[in-house]
């Protein structure tokens, strides 16, 4: 069963308004067509480079970026333009955790105000006996134990690490049914990472959260995400079960990844892809294949057509059009 | 044994006493605030310090005019024969006064003005600064005289025209204050978990406005109390309240320059540079205190936090 549900999406960014010298209105082409789904309580990994739309795609989820056009279902109802109280609604269903514990957390607030604000916002927990206790239970959820020594601290006396964990409190408490995760480890210190992961991962079993999982290291997606959407310039080119996309990936950019990831066995060597080039402008998408003036099997159609999103096997879709056609895994 | 020992752990930096650890380090913010202390208890306490009564008929004789100093009356008599150290105890109360209230509109007006168009952005903005901009352009002291001239010259009336003069820098401060606040991430958490506008200014903005708009509180005052000091000074207050500028006023329109009598103007003058100074030191000591861009931060180094090696 979905709970999101994503349908070529798009999300433009104007960067010059059109003027008496400018006739043309230029465009950033942050989401650029994104289609898929989130399942009920599983872990989807949306891996990309940074600048790919990944965090505007998080955004866009809750609403606050407004789609330019394309739909999202959540549970099945349309939500893409929801205003006002619908919103509010929808946040209350969808939580995010952001990338920098240091700045995601008003430093003129407690730890307690900051867990609680969510619970004031949407007038729940009742009493203010009845709030604080479902602030001690998400801080407990959250690994801060004892909650009763942090609920008075304010955040510039936590670590990185606990901050994070004051953050995914303050999600936990509304009891979401979706966790939106923008790169939440990536400012932590390698030893904290796993701490942060496993948390993730054991309320994804408790509680039946489904996860967005943000990330630019396929490192740690490997470690607990069920599926994974490969994003390259706002357009999901890869999306599959994770043993899939990590032992046969099909799109070349998506071997290029793995191809740079270390790997621990030393005897064990892999050929790298090193991709040539950079990122193009999102102002000025290439023609045809986004991905064509750095692929390393181009051919001369891919600068004319843009591949078409397909299922290449059960259950694991590409966009590609040399992908499958030959045996590109050596 | 190591070589060096760390003393003890800094203070909380948080709260009224963290605060107040680093005020008291700040000597500018200290003697300001002792400045403002004692103006404000001789404002207080005005008739039982004041040896006489200001405003009680007295007979007067020619002697009395411009009486130098004496043990009777320590800074002398004015031209009605009236102790002049009464005079400027309870003038005080007006300077005080005047300062505090007409400095509370303007931070309100420059407060509020400040936050919603920082907050809200486009055309509000737009509209707002530009009318910032023209009150900022319109000389404030023609313009108060213009309009203190066309109502009737009362206390209040002076504290309203002040107050609704002098918002304009407080205005373009907070707003980018404003502007900066609002792109940081725990605004965007904030909206994130479904909280409105309203919200998001009450406990992220103004929190972090706040001293900004306590500091310039502070500076404000000192600007308003010159404000009325000039006005009386003109003859464009109320006539019937006692303050310095009045003082200075009556005593340079009747002759104490020619008559020598130095102490019927130094005085209130020297009462002005008091507060205004004060006023001034206090805000720029807060600014450095609540600033951490400034000066010291929790993170910052103090002489405490620093290892020093065993022996020195």
């Amino acid at each position: 069963m979905s709970i999101i549900q994503v349908q070529n999406l798009r999300k433009l960014f104007p960067t010059q308004k059109a003027s008496l010298w400018q006739k043309e209105e230029q465009f950033v082409h942050a989401i650029d067509g994104v289609t898929f789904e989130l399942r009920q309580g599983e872990v989807l990994a949306l891996v990309g480079e940074s600048g790919c739309g990944k965090s505007t795609l998080a955004l866009t989820l809750m609403g606050l970026e407004r789609a330019t056009s394309g739909h999202i279902f959540f549970k099945g109802q349309e939500v893409t333009q929801g205003r006002g109280r619908d919103l509010k609604q929808l946040r209350r269903q969808i939580q995010m955790v952001f990338q920098d514990p240091y700045e995601s957390l008003n430093p003129t607030m407690r730890i307690a105000d900051i867990v609680a604000e969510p619970l004031m916002v949407h007038g729940l927990g009742g009493s203010k006996a009845a709030r604080m206790e479902r602030v001690v239970q998400a801080l407990e959820d959250a690994g801060l134990k004892p909650a009763g020594s942090f609920l008075h601290r304010y955040p510039h006396e936590l670590s990185g690490g606990q901050r994070q964990r004051v953050v995914i409190a303050g999600a936990l408490v509304l009891e979401p049914t979706v966790l939106l995760a923008d790169e939440p480890v990536s400012m932590l210190d390698v030893s904290i990472r796993a701490e942060i992961l496993n948390l993730l991962a054991d309320l994804r079993q408790s509680r039946g959260i489904s996860i967005l999982f943000i990330t630019h290291d396929l490192g740690t997606v490997a470690y607990f995400a069920d599926r994974i959407a490969v994003m390259y310039l706002g357009r999901i080119v890869e999306l599959g079960e994770t043993a899939q996309i990590l032992q046969r990936p099909q799109h070349p950019y998506t071997k290029a990844l793995l191809s740079v990831m270390p790997v621990p066995n030393p005897r064990l060597r892999r050929e790298r892809i090193i991709l040539q080039g950079e990122t193009p402008n999102p102002i000025q998408l290439p023609t045809g294949c986004r991905f064509h003036p750095r692929c390393p099997i181009v051919q001369p159609h891919c600068a004319q057509v843009d591949p078409e999103w397909r299922e290449i096997l059960p259950a694991h879709q590409v966009a590609c059009h040399e992908a499958g056609r030959r045996d590109n895994n050596e | 044994m190591s070589a060096v020992i760390t003393s003890k752990a800094p203070p909380p930096a948080t709260g009224f006493l963290g605060f107040w650890h680093t005020f008291r380090r700040n000597k500018m913010a200290v003697v300001g605030l002792f400045m403002l202390v004692m103006a404000i208890l001789t404002a207080l306490f005005a008739p039982q310090l004041a040896p006489y009564d200001p405003k009680a008929i007295t007979r007067v004789t020619i002697e009395d005019i411009y009486a130098r100093p004496s043990a009777a009356h320590w800074l002398g008599k004015d031209d009605a024969g009236r102790d002049v150290l009464s005079s400027f105890i309870y003038g005080s109360r007006v300077s005080l006064i005047v300062g505090f209230f007409a400095s509370m509109i303007s931070i309100f007006i420059g407060g509020v003005i400040g936050i919603v168009a920082g907050f809200y952005g486009g055309r509000v903005e737009n509209l707002l600064m530009r009318f910032t901009d023209v009150m900022l352009v319109i000389p404030d002291l023609p313009l108060t005289v213009v309009i203190v001239a066309l109502t009737k010259p009362s206390l209040f009336n002076i504290i309203f025209v002040i107050g609704i003069v002098g918002w304009t820098g407080t205005a373009r401060l907070v707003r980018s204050q404003t502007l900066a606040v609002k792109e940081r991430k725990f605004v965007l958490r904030a909206r994130a978990i479904g909280a409105g506008n309203l919200h998001i200014i009450r406990y992220h903005i103004l929190p972090l406005v706040l001293p900004l708009l306590v500091v310039n509180t502070v500076l404000i005052i000192s600007l308003a109390i010159l404000n009325e000091s000039t006005l009386s000074f003109l003859g464009l207050s109320d006539p019937t309240t006692l303050s310095w500028g009045q003082m200075l006023n009556f005593a340079f329109t009747r002759g104490a320059m020619s008559a020598g009598a130095w102490w019927v103007l130094v005085t209130p003058g020297l009462g002005i540079v008091w507060l205004v100074l004060g006023c001034t030191l206090l805000g720029q000591g807060l600014e450095q205190v609540l600033n951490p861009r400034l000066e010291a931060h929790h993170l910052a180094a103090g002489p405490g936090m620093v290892a020093r090696r065993l022996g020195d």
